[in-house]
Order: structure tokens, then C-alpha cells, then sequence
């Protein structure tokens, strides 16, 4: 018989076309940017030959070293809250919820698709000191506390982008892993409850052992999100107050195009991208062993 | 799957991706526009209304040639957008750019008409102030590289009304001022309306109160590398800004603040003090955001700092944010445009927007007593001051005003201010 892809000219004409789009949409852009950080210059005065000079003075910037702290900062915190959210919706529509998640999946995800801009809005609005206080610096003061400038300290204002951004993903990792956990099957369940195992026990030693591929699936997925969040951050604060919050790819979009300095924005962005990379690799490796069998 | 259907599959795949890349590539050429394109930035509504006005009446032939269409983008991504353009060949006939840094970038790749020559070819160069011309030249390295639409001197715009009802007299000199914002905080109104989000109207008075302390060249010397920001004289008037931050006088959340806000803010008697340019007489006269009334309005220099080297007669004038145009595109029916707006806009703006422009105004135009007062002083201003970030980069410009918020409400200290502004300026 023979094998799926022996056929050479038929796998070629198949992927063919979209390995074509992907190499000039994906991959000669990168390839562009990686030269890009050898020069300086931008659009308007054209690009010179500048050697190492962009790497020297990415290892000296106490600028990058900031931005650096606020990107991982917030992947950590991003993926551990969005993915553990999610996660205890998702036990909460399968043994709780039941027949009835279904309006209760629906709301909850409904602010996944909402604009970010929009949304950050609304958080802007939510959290205002001025010209008059906001919904939650209302509440403060209903109770009796004092209202808080929110967007004026770099740590609170990081912790409304994580307020926000988690409000919008949890559901979208609610709904992901629900459909992981309906994977494994109800037997399961039966003859773990007849051994005795219930509740907090049950999720410990069946389910969670159980749903762990696509656990692990979201992890990565969320890891390698969250690390290049811009439009939430940027719409949100504009990486303000200062440069508090912002993170690398914002400093990377100011440094390209408000200063004009095209080729250190691209050893910016080369930095991220190992960043990425050494992440994403991390959790492969670390999840290395097949994870279905057992 | 026969054979005329699989050719036309693989013709189809074929053409759509032959579609896609020629969809990708391409951008126009400096060819010659078809419309009068103007982008301005979304916070002056004061142009775009001019050159409409002027559209519909005394360039109305002009228009009829080459129609007029204004785009505008906030100002904050202002010089992305000019940059995007310009580097794909796509600037507009007329656009405004924020920094000096990027008006020589863009002079030296050609995208930046010369208005001492064209205005020459165009036999307009009498409609041009002087006194106009010149804050341009000493600000572009003696070219004359945009167009005055606007022609600013600034100061400290106070309520009357305010003044009177809480017992404070015109202060005289800078602690008098510092003075008057206690008793106004005291009355429970917030002193001074300044945008935090902006950043460049707190920036000012750090600005003001170098050139009033150390002297008009203060910035200059700066500038030329003979002085630095980081220097105790100059990081002590960063200090003064950030006390008066910290005795509230510029009211909660002023980081939040913007633009429109802090001009609500003086407009509607909730602060007594606004420190602006004289751009925003166009405010002041449009009578629905205008709750306390014109005549309630007053103009006071910067004033003096005790044993200070300056003195306020010297002002800050700038041109605002300039427009310029782009010669690349310039073609017979856009050169009659742009002399038709040299000839008209002075006087439209002055009539319909209460804009003081650096273009000459035929004869007696309408305009309220504040206004006449204010030409009054720019006509007998001698000695012009520059900015904070006048002679700055880009990149020193976008820090000083990202962080001046920070400045204010004690986040950072004045010498961090200092330190992180001098650091970019290089």
C-alpha cells in the first residue's frame, strides 16, 4: 500500500499554494526583521549598516530589562489565573451546572468576542478618578474607604489589566477545557465513586490526571498569548503611567514607529520571539511523555 | 476528479494566490493627488473648519478644481501615521507633524516644502507675519518649513469671577500665584486645570520657571550641550512643579485628565487657573462649552520669579502644532490651493474661530476684547522664549511628556524626571 505523503508531486501541489502564502506573509517578514536589527534607520532616512551596535545596547537598556519584567509578570499571572478560572468554570459546568451550563457558557464567554478597545474603555470608565469617580471608586466610597487613583500607580493599574483581561478570557478557557473534560467518561466517574472518592478527592486523583493534555494545551496556548499582549495594555493605559506597564511589545511599537528607530524596534522583537521560543519549548519538554497513555 | 476540473482547481488556487501577493505589494508613487488630502491631528478642530469654511467660500473655485478632504488621527499617533505614510510614498498634499526631529527627517528625504521659495513662485510671501516667520526659522534652523496656521504666545488664563469672589488679586509674581492656589484649594476648588494625560501643559510651567529663574536661553544651552537637565538649578524648577503636586493644586487622577477635560475643567468654574497658549481663545468662544463667559476671562503672563534672571515679558510663543506641505504631490491646481488659504486663512480663523494665525488679516477683522488683547501683546512682544521640548528628539519629547504625570503625583522625583528626560536627548 502506499504510504499518505509517498506520492511526491501530489503532496507538492497540495501544500503547495499555502506554503507559498506562509513563506511570504510569515516567514520573509521575519527573516527581514532578523536583518533589520543589524541597521538603523528608519523609513523616512533609509537604513545603514550598524553591526552589533543594536545588541550592545539591548543588553545596557534599563528600559528593555523593565519591559522584560512586565511581560513575564504578566504571562505568569495571566496564565496561571485565565487557565485556573477556566479550569474551575469548567468543573463547575460538568458537575454542577450540568444540563443547564449551556446559557450560563454562553454568558460567561460572551466577553471573548467583545472588542478589546471596547472593553478597555469600559474598564477606563469603571475605574476613573477624574473628572468624577467611577463605578468601582463609587463603590469604595460607598463603604466608607477613600477612592483610588488607579491608573496612577503602575501597580494598581496592572492590576486592573489583569482584572480585565481575565473578565474576557476565562470564559473562552472555561468553554476549552469543558470539552476536555467531557472526554473522559462517566464510567470513570461510577466506579471511582463506588471506591469512595468524592468531591475535592475525585478532581484531584481522576480528573485532573485525566484532563491534562488539554490542560497542558492551554497552558501553552495562553503562555504564548499572553507573552505578546499589546492592543489590552496599549488601549488600556498605553503602557502608562511612564512605562510601568508596559510591556516588550509595546516598548518595540514605540521605539519603531513614535522615535523612528526601525532596527532596535527589531532586536526588540527578536528578543520576544526567543522569549517565546525557549517558553514554548519549556513546556514541551517538561510534558515530554505521551500524555494519553499511562 | 476529471481532468478540465482539476485544471481549473489548480488555475483557480494559481490566480488566487497570484491575487494575494500583487494585494500585499504596491502603494502609491509620488504622482500628483486628485484631492486636496490634509491630515491634521483629531484635537485641532480649528483647521479642518478654516479650510472648509474657506472651501465653500473664497477658495470655492480652488475646490472646484481639487476638492478638499481632511483626515485626522489623535495626536498621540499623529507622527506614526506621518512616518507610515511617508515611507510608503503616501503623504497627503497637507499634513501636520509633531516634532521638530521628524520635520528635518522628513526636509532631508524631500517630503518638505520650502515656503520661503514656493510662497515666492506664488507671489503670496507678504501674507506671512514676520514676527511669525521668524519663531519659525528659530525653531527649524532658520528654514521656514511650515505654515503659521497658528500663531501662539502662552500664559496663564484666569477666572475673574473666581478671583474676586475668594479675595485674591492679580498675583504678581510666582509665589503670589503659588499663594492664590491655597486660598483656592482652600475654597475647595481644584487651582489649576493641566492634562496630566497629555503631559506637555505640566511640562510647561517646568519649562516657564527654568527660563524665568536661569534666563531665556536657559533651554538653549541646554540644548547646545552647555548645560544639563540634571544641573541643580533646573532640576529645583522640576521640584517646584512636583510640590505643587503634592499639595494637590492640580487635583486627583490628573494623569487621567485629558486635553478636553482640563479645558471643561476651567471652562465651567471648577478651576480658577489654566495655563494654555492663546489657541484656546477658539474655546473660549464658543459660547455652549463656555459656561463662565468671555468677559470673565483674564490673560497673565508667566510671572516673575523673585531674583530670577528672566522677566515676564518674555513669552513663550510657538505655532502650534505646524502644518507643512508636501512638494512631492504638488501639482497647478494644489499651488493655487495653498496660495488662496495664504492669502484667506488668516482672517477666517480670526473671524470664525478667534485663531490668531501667523498670516496677515486684510483690514479690520471682528474679534472680542480678549483676543484683541492678546494681539496686542504679540505685537509688543520683543524677546520669544521656546517650550520645555522644543529643541528635544522625538523620543525625549515622548518621555518628558509620558512621565510629567508621574512628576506631579510624587511617583518619581524631580531629579528621576531630569535624569530620564537627559538621558533621551542624546
Amino acid at each position: 500500500m502506499n504510504p499518505l505523503l509517498g506520492d511526491r508531486r501530489a503532496t507538492l501541489i497540495l501544500i503547495g499554494p499555502a506554503l507559498l502564502i506562509y513563506s511570504v506573509v510569515m516567514l520573509v517578514p521575519i527573516v527581514a526583521s532578523f536583518g533589520y536589527t543589524f541597521t538603523t534607520g528608519n523609513a523616512i532616512t533609509g537604513f545603514t549598516f550598524s553591526g552589533f551596535d543594536n545588541y550592545v545596547r539591548l543588553v545596557s537598556d534599563a528600559r528593555v530589562r523593565d519591559a522584560l519584567l512586565v511581560t513575564i509578570r504578566y504571562a505568569v499571572l495571566m496564565t496561571v489565573l485565565q487557565v485556573g478560572f477556566g479550569y474551575l468554570l469548567s468543573l463547575l459546568y460538568v458537575f454542577v451546572l450540568r444540563r443547564w451550563s449551556s446559557a450560563v457558557r454562553t454568558l460567561v464567554f460572551f466577553p471573548v468576542v467583545l472588542p478589546t478597545v471596547a472593553v478597555a474603555l469600559l474598564f477606563q470608565q469603571m475605574f476613573a478618578i477624574a473628572p468624577q469617580n467611577g463605578l468601582v471608586n463609587t463603590a469604595l466610597e460607598a463603604v466608607g474607604l477613600s477612592s483610588v487613583d488607579w491608573f496612577g500607580d503602575g501597580g494598581t493599574a496592572f492590576l486592573v489589566i489583569i482584572v480585565m483581561d481575565v473578565w474576557r478570557s476565562m470564559g473562552f478557557y472555561g468553554v476549552l477545557l469543558y470539552a476536555g473534560l467531557l472526554d473522559i467518561p462517566e464510567e470513570v466517574f461510577e466506579s471511582a465513586r463506588i471506591d469512595g472518592a468524592s468531591g475535592f478527592g475525585l478532581v484531584r486523583r481522576i480528573v485532573l490526571p485525566l484532563s491534562l493534555p488539554v490542560l497542558v494545551s492551554s497552558l501553552i496556548f495562553s503562555a504564548n498569548g499572553t507573552l505578546k499582549v499589546f492592543d489590552s495594555i496599549l488601549a488600556l493605559t498605553n503602557g502608562g503611567p511612564g512605562t510601568s506597564t508596559s510591556p516588550l511589545t509595546i516598548y518595540m511599537f514605540d521605539t519603531s514607529f513614535r522615535f523612528g528607530q526601525y532596527g532596535y524596534g527589531s532586536t526588540v522583537a527578536f528578543l520576544l520571539t526567543i522569549v517565546s521560543l525557549l517558553v514554548t519549548v519549556f513546556i514541551f519538554r517538561a510534558n515530554r511523555r505521551d500524555l494519553t497513555k499511562d | 476528479m476529471s481532468r478540465t476540473s482539476r485544471r481549473a482547481a489548480a488555475f483557480a488556487v494559481a490566480s488566487l494566490t497570484i491575487a494575494g501577493l500583487t494585494a500585499c505589494s504596491g502603494g502609491g508613487s509620488g504622482q500628483a493627488a486628485t484631492e486636496f488630502t490634509v491630515l491634521g491631528n483629531v484635537e485641532n478642530e480649528v483647521v479642518p473648519a478654516t479650510l472648509q469654511t474657506l472651501a465653500d467660500g473664497a477658495c470655492a473655485a480652488e475646490n472646484e478644481a481639487m476638492p478638499l478632504k481632511v483626515e485626522t488621527v489623535p495626536q498621540t499617533n499623529l507622527n506614526q501615521q506621518v512616518q507610515l505614510l511617508a515611507g510608503q510614498g503616501g503623504l497627503p498634499v497637507m499634513y501636520a507633524v509633531d516634532t521638530n526631529e521628524l520635520v528635518q527627517q522628513l526636509d532631508d528625504a524631500g517630503f518638505v516644502a520650502h515656503f520661503d521659495e514656493l510662497f515666492d513662485e506664488l507671489g503670496v510671501a507678504d501674507s506671512i507675519e514676520p514676527a511669525a516667520r521668524s519663531t519659525v526659522e528659530s525653531l527649524y534652523d532658520g528654514e521656514f518649513l511650515v505654515l503659521p496656521t497658528e500663531y501662539n504666545i502662552e500664559g496663564i488664563w484666569y477666572n475673574k469671577d473666581l478671583f474676586t469672589e475668594n479675595g485674591v488679586g492679580v498675583p504678581e509674581s510666582w509665589d503670589d500665584v503659588v499663594a492664590a492656589a491655597g486660598t483656592f484649594q482652600d475654597a475647595g476648588l481644584t487651582p489649576f486645570a493641566a492634562s496630566g494625560e497629555q503631559g506637555w501643559p505640566l511640562t510647561r510651567l517646568v519649562g516657564n520657571l527654568i527660563e524665568r529663574e536661569l534666563g531665556p536661553d536657559a533651554l538653549q544651552a541646554v540644548a547646545d550641550g552647555d548645560a544639563d537637565l540634571t544641573d541643580p538649578e533646573y532640576v529645583a524648577a522640576a521640584q517646584q512643579v512636583a510640590d505643587l503636586g503634592a499639595s494637590g493644586y492640580f487635583g486627583e487622577g490628573v494623569g487621567s485628565i485629558d486635553y478636553d477635560t482640563s479645558i471643561n475643567q476651567f471652562l465651567n468654574g471648577s478651576s480658577p487657573m489654566l495655563y494654555m497658549g492663546s489657541w484656546v481663545l477658539s474655546n473660549f468662544a464658543d459660547d455652549t462649552a463656555n459656561q463662565i463667559g468671555e468677559d470673565s476671562i483674564g490673560y497673565l503672563p508667566f510671572p516673575d520669579v523673585d531674583g530670577g534672571d528672566g522677566d515676564s515679558s518674555q513669552l513663550v510663543a510657538n505655532v502650534g502644532l505646524p502644518f507643512t506641505v508636501n512638494p512631492s504631490v504638488l501639482n497647478d491646481d494644489s499651488k493655487a490651493w495653498i496660495a488662496c488659504i495664504a492669502e484667506n486663512y488668516g482672517q477666517v480663523a480670526l473671524e470664525d474661530s478667534s485663531r490668531i494665525s501667523g498670516f496677515t488679516v486684510s483690514g479690520d477683522a471682528a474679534s472680542n476684547a480678549l483676543t484683541t488683547e492678546v494681539r496686542d501683546r504679540i505685537a509688543a512682544t520683543d524677546t520669544t522664549i521656546p517650550w520645555f521640548e522644543a529643541y528635544f528628539s522625538t523620543q525625549a519629547t515622548t518621555t518628558s511628556q509620558q512621565n510629567a504625570a508621574q512628576l506631579v503625583t510624587g511617583a518619581i522625583t524631580a531629579e528621576e524626571f531630569m535624569t530620564l528626560v537627559q538621558g533621551d536627548l542624546g
